[in-house]
């Protein structure tokens, strides 16, 4: 039976469990990071000695842990770009700027749990010689910042933070930056600009690496919320184990933030891999299915930017048959298991793991103006596709939902989106795009009828658009 | 030639071979970047090093990398690399190019903006390409649908970006069908600058260039996504001496000058390459005129001088050569204050037969910082004549730390190097004085100087036998001069000025003289040959010749090795 596998948030909605330093060290806090920094210098072959620091590099490296903020990147990968000879500070930067549509998990850990972040930031930086972290947070989260600060207090005076933390001669201090009231901040260049005080318009890679210029261009690296709390547990119960949990190659654990039309929207914490996206749905332990007489139009599985499943696709998927060989399998889109690389077989990406459930009482036109009028709204504007387009897209989209649509307006929709993905300086451009050339992919019907029904006479043009075109 | 040493037999450059449209070519390992240090080569580079010009907006040479208009997007292939991390090669043993492609949607090309990608060996790029063009118009198509097309009135029109790049690389039209977005226009930025935000392309030139060039971060962008403007800081002015150079790097017409916009529309004007006088840092500019009017400076490329960039007081400084108190007649005055409006030749002759009389040791000469070369020249040939005691008149000012000096002379340099004025510009002038007051001094000549600035008053030229004033603009000296000879201003003839630096520049005619005005050194040779017997050269460039075979400190340099960007010497 498909259920709930609680790692992250396993402590943090049980009763009478507070955010407090106290709670959180009666429950074995900050064990991890005294196991951590008790790691000795290890003999390898030839006489060459390998660093606590490697050590618990390689742990994170071998539980294949994968970044949770969306883009679903190697932690260990990332951890192994940084530059660590160029002589210059390295900066370890948590992104706490969860604002993708549809996503509130990260949210959980730092008003309930605040602690096991600080606790897996204390651990990360230890790792990766940093002695100087930030967290951005989200502006629109106020009391989390509150808690977050309190939390780094109470660290401090448990010697937790500050100069020789518990004896080791490690140093680190932690301070937490409230974010500017911009998605793009939770892009990782735009949120180090923002964090230097300036415009978060995302830098251009190449040659703005964060692992060799980040931060003041030093070498630093950001981590999302949840990955860092996963580095805790990887180090509390080894890499190996922690690899265990979830799939091959999909490890660990995730927390969805399942909402929509749902009967019981909310966040549920599973085994990567092990739930497919039907049973997060529909499951009683999950979703609970839809509301009653209603039946599944289509699925949003990453968050707003992912692009749209609809009820009853099907996919081919190399699936391992009896005598373990890789075959061809036709997959419903409610059977495709949750976890990265499934969903990316699919075409689309589990994001940011939110997934957002649309029964058929909605207009998918309606849907698609919403979400293409955030990202017209959050687009920074920086550069030409996505500054133009988003807005431009959003502007057709609200023609079609106000009755002055046109029979060509999905095509258009389509050519205006294709032109801004893959050609801006971040994976905006993609995240404003991709909604728009799924859902008028998948749904063409529902835009050309959009378009139709309000078509002028055979030869006669449509005013409105001719109006708004010669101005 | 001075400083032309041959630098050639330094170790070879390092090269990487890469693949432009078909051609292999080999183009250095490094380029210079914006501030001048070695970097590795960029696509943009690389191509316009072999003659592919790719068309872009927000790069620019002389300011970092922004890469945010996109306009530089160019396909390219990389070589593929197996599991070994070596290349995999076709049955020819020739690399297996890997085409860049969107991973997820291998059908559309993975674009790299040339502007900020590095060349890498055997790379492809493909400047002319369908995938190439496909990217450039679909650019170039969101970069017009807020524009407000209002070319017919748009002072950048004839010489913008948006209208070349159409025209090359854009769609004949549009499929647009929305509204425009409103933005701000005729935005205030500071006392020279006026902003269309609807025109703006959000190319961050400007911003760049007063943040890393001028260093006054005056300059950002308000709102979001497609209302992005740029803006001042509220309560802030873009006022600094160099604003008017975001109106040359601005590609389109969004960034006016208030001083130029909407009086000339660029088409019309003739341009002519000349020099800057109002300091001695000579920035190269081109002159824009239209039937001798001078419309407007702009800064013309010289890395050795002034790169791209001059200074807004110097650009603003034209005005003059326009003006209604200009010296257009040549007039001989008698001292019961008769006077008579003659022409050149009849000047000439009673000139030079007046100084003829002179004593050995009588005459003086003020002689201008301001004149060129050649007519600092020719008036040392008749200083030394009269073995006369010369000097100019130094101008100070205010200096900063980029373009502009305190040294406000042109020729500062020049009227140095060739003996009419000395370390200390000036030093003279105080004996000049003295020779006036004592009587010693009968005859003084002013050139281009008003030598009442130096205390020679109405009693002291009561005490002159002759007073012979050369100059552009009417003064009080002019007024009493016995001998007036209007002459032409920098804009109006050619010649050659030294810079603070020690650096040879010519310049070039713009304009006519107005009325009688004539170009100093035509009238200088005539007196000279009258008065000395020699035959200096009847042009300007054998006139040059001949001043740098006899001066050692212009070591035989030839008018033609001056070219646009002029040449060092020893100062």
């Amino acid at each position: 039976m498909p259920e709930e596998f609680r790692l992250i948030l396993k402590k943090a909605d049980e009763p009478g469990y507070t955010p407090d330093i106290d709670c959180y060290m009666s429950h074995g806090g900050y064990e991890s990071l005294k196991k951590a920094l008790a790691i000795q210098p290890k003999e390898i072959e030839d006489g060459k000695t390998k660093t606590p620091q490697e050590q618990i590099r390689d742990e994170v490296m071998t539980s294949g842990l994968r970044g949770r903020g969306g883009a679903g990147f190697s932690c260990g990968l990332k951890w192994s770009f940084v530059d660590r000879r160029s002589g210059k500070p390295i900066y370890l930067i948590c992104n706490a700027d969860e604002s993708e549509p549809g996503t509130f998990k990260d949210r959980q850990i730092i008003h309930k749990d605040p602690h096991q972040l600080v606790e897996g930031m204390i651990i990360s930086a230890f790792a990766n010689d940093v002695n100087l972290a930030y967290i951005y947070i989200r502006g629109e989260f106020p009391n989390g910042a509150k808690l977050l600060n309190k939390a780094l207090n109470e660290a401090r005076e448990k010697g937790f933070l500050g100069k020789n933390i518990l004896g080791s001669g490690f140093d680190l201090e932690i301070h937490v930056h409230r974010g500017a009231g911009a998605y793009i901040c939770g892009e990782e260049t735009g949120l180090i600009e923002s964090l230097e005080g300036k415009r978060a318009y995302p830098r251009i890679k190449p040659p703005f690496f964060p692992a060799v210029l980040g931060l003041y261009m030093c070498p630093t690296i950001v981590n999302n919320v949840e990955t860092l709390c996963a580095v805790r547990h990887i180090i509390e119960m080894g890499g190996a184990e922690y690899a265990k949990l979830g799939t091959p190659r999909n490890t660990g654990t995730r927390i969805v933030s399942l909402s929509g039309q749902v009967k019981k929207p909310g966040y549920y914490e599973i085994e990567v891999g092990k739930v497919t996206l039907g049973e997060l749905i529909f499951h009683e332990n999950f979703g609970g299915g839809l509301r009653e007489g209603r039946s599944l139009k289509a699925v949003i599985p990453g968050g707003s930017s992912a692009k749209v499943l609809k009820a009853g696709e099907k996919f081919n998927m190399k699936r391992p048959n009896k005598d373990g060989e890789m075959e061809s399998v036709e997959v419903d889109m409610l059977d495709i298991p949750y976890d990265f690389d499934s969903l990316m077989a699919a075409g689309t990406m589990s994001g940011s793991s939110a997934i957002i459930v649309m029964d058929d009482s909605v207009d998918i036109v309606d849907v698609l103006a919403n979400v293409s009028a955030f990202y017209a709204h959050e687009s920074c504007g920086q550069c030409t596709p996505c500054r133009e387009g988003s807005l431009w897209m959003s502007k057709a989209l609200n023609r079609l939902t106000s009755g002055k649509g046109r029979k060509e307006d999905a095509e258009y929709l389509t050519h205006i989106a294709t032109n801004i993905q893959g050609r801006t300086i971040c994976a905006f451009g993609e995240a404003s795009s991709w909604p728009v050339l799924s859902f008028v992919k998948k749904f063409k019907d529902e835009f050309e009828a959009k378009g139709a029904a309000v078509q002028p006479a055979e030869g006669e043009p449509n005013k409105e658009g001719a109006a708004t075109a010669a101005k | 030639m001075a400083t032309e040493t041959t630098k050639a037999e330094s170790k070879p450059v390092e090269t990487v071979t890469v693949k432009v449209d078909g051609v292999t070519v080999e183009v250095p390992k490094t380029t210079p970047d914006w501030q001048g240090n070695p970097v590795p080569t960029t696509i943009l580079q690389a191509c316009k090093q072999v003659g592919k010009e790719i068309p872009h907006y927000c790069y620019h040479p002389k300011l970092p990398v922004s890469g945010n208009c996109r306009m530089c997007l160019v396909e390219i292939g990389m070589p593929a690399m197996g599991r070994d991390r070596k290349p995999i090669l076709n049955e020819d043993g020739t690399p297996k190019i890997q085409k860049g492609v969107l991973p997820y949607d291998p059908s559309l090309p993975r674009g790299a903006i040339a502007c900020a990608t590095p060349v890498a060996p055997n790379m492809e790029i493909h400047t002319h390409s369908d995938n190439t063009k496909m990217m450039r118009e679909a650019v170039l198509e969101s970069l017009l649908i807020n524009h407000p097309l209002d070319c017919p009135i748009c002072d950048q029109a004839g010489e913008c970006k948006l209208q070349e790049y159409s025209m090359e690389h854009g769609q004949a039209k549009s499929q647009f069908a929305e509204t425009k977005v409103a933005k701000p226009k005729q935005v205030d930025l500071g006392p020279r600058i006026m902003l269309d935000a609807e025109r703006c392309v959000l190319c961050t030139r400007c911003i760049r260039f007063s943040r890393d060039i001028v260093n006054d971060d005056a300059l950002g962008i308000v709102e979001r996504g497609s209302y992005n403007s740029i803006a001042t800081f509220p309560g802030s002015r873009f006022e600094n001496n160099y604003t008017l150079n975001t109106v040359d790097i601005c590609p389109v017409g969004a960034l006016t000058s208030k001083d130029f916009r909407f009086q000339m529309r660029v088409w019309f004007m003739k341009e002519a390459k000349s020099i800057c006088t109002s300091c001695s840092t000579g920035c190269n500019i081109v002159v824009g005129s239209r039937e001798n009017k001078v419309y407007r400076y702009e800064p013309r490329d010289n890395d050795a001088v002034n790169a791209c960039w001059m200074c807004d007081e110097g650009r603003l400084n034209y005005k003059w050569v326009n003006r209604e108190d200009r010296l257009t007649d040549c007039i001989i005055r008698e001292r019961d204050g008769n006077q008579r409006k003659v022409e050149w030749p009849t000047l000439i002759k009673e000139l030079s037969e007046r100084l003829a009389k002179a004593e050995p040791g009588s005459v003086a000469i003020i002689a201008s910082a301001r004149a060129s070369n050649e007519e600092l020249y020719l008036i040392k040939l008749l200083a030394d004549h009269f073995q006369a005691i010369t000097d100019c008149i130094p101008r100070q000012g205010e200096s900063d730390n980029f373009l502009v000096q305190a040294d406000k002379n042109p020729n500062s340099n020049g009227a140095r190097v060739l003996g009419v004025a000395f370390s200390e510009m000036g030093i003279q002038i105080a004996r000049i004085d003295e020779g006036i007051e004592s009587g010693k001094i009968k005859t003084l000549l002013s050139f281009g100087e008003n030598i009442t600035r130096v205390g020679i008053d109405d009693a002291m030229i009561g005490k002159l036998d002759l007073l012979v004033v050369s100059d552009i603009l009417g003064s009080h000296a002019a007024d009493k001069a016995d001998f007036v000879l209007p002459g032409a201003a920098h804009l109006e003839k050619r010649g050659s000025f030294v810079n603070g630096k020690g650096r040879v520049q010519k310049f070039q005619k713009a304009i006519e003289a107005p009325g009688n005005a004539r170009a100093d050194w035509e009238w200088l040779r005539e007196l000279v040959i009258k008065i000395t017997g020699k035959q200096p050269a009847d042009n300007l460039p054998g006139l040059f010749n001949e001043m740098s075979a006899s001066v050692s400190a212009f070591n035989g340099v030839q008018w033609k090795d001056l070219g646009d960007l002029g040449v060092d010497i020893n100062i």
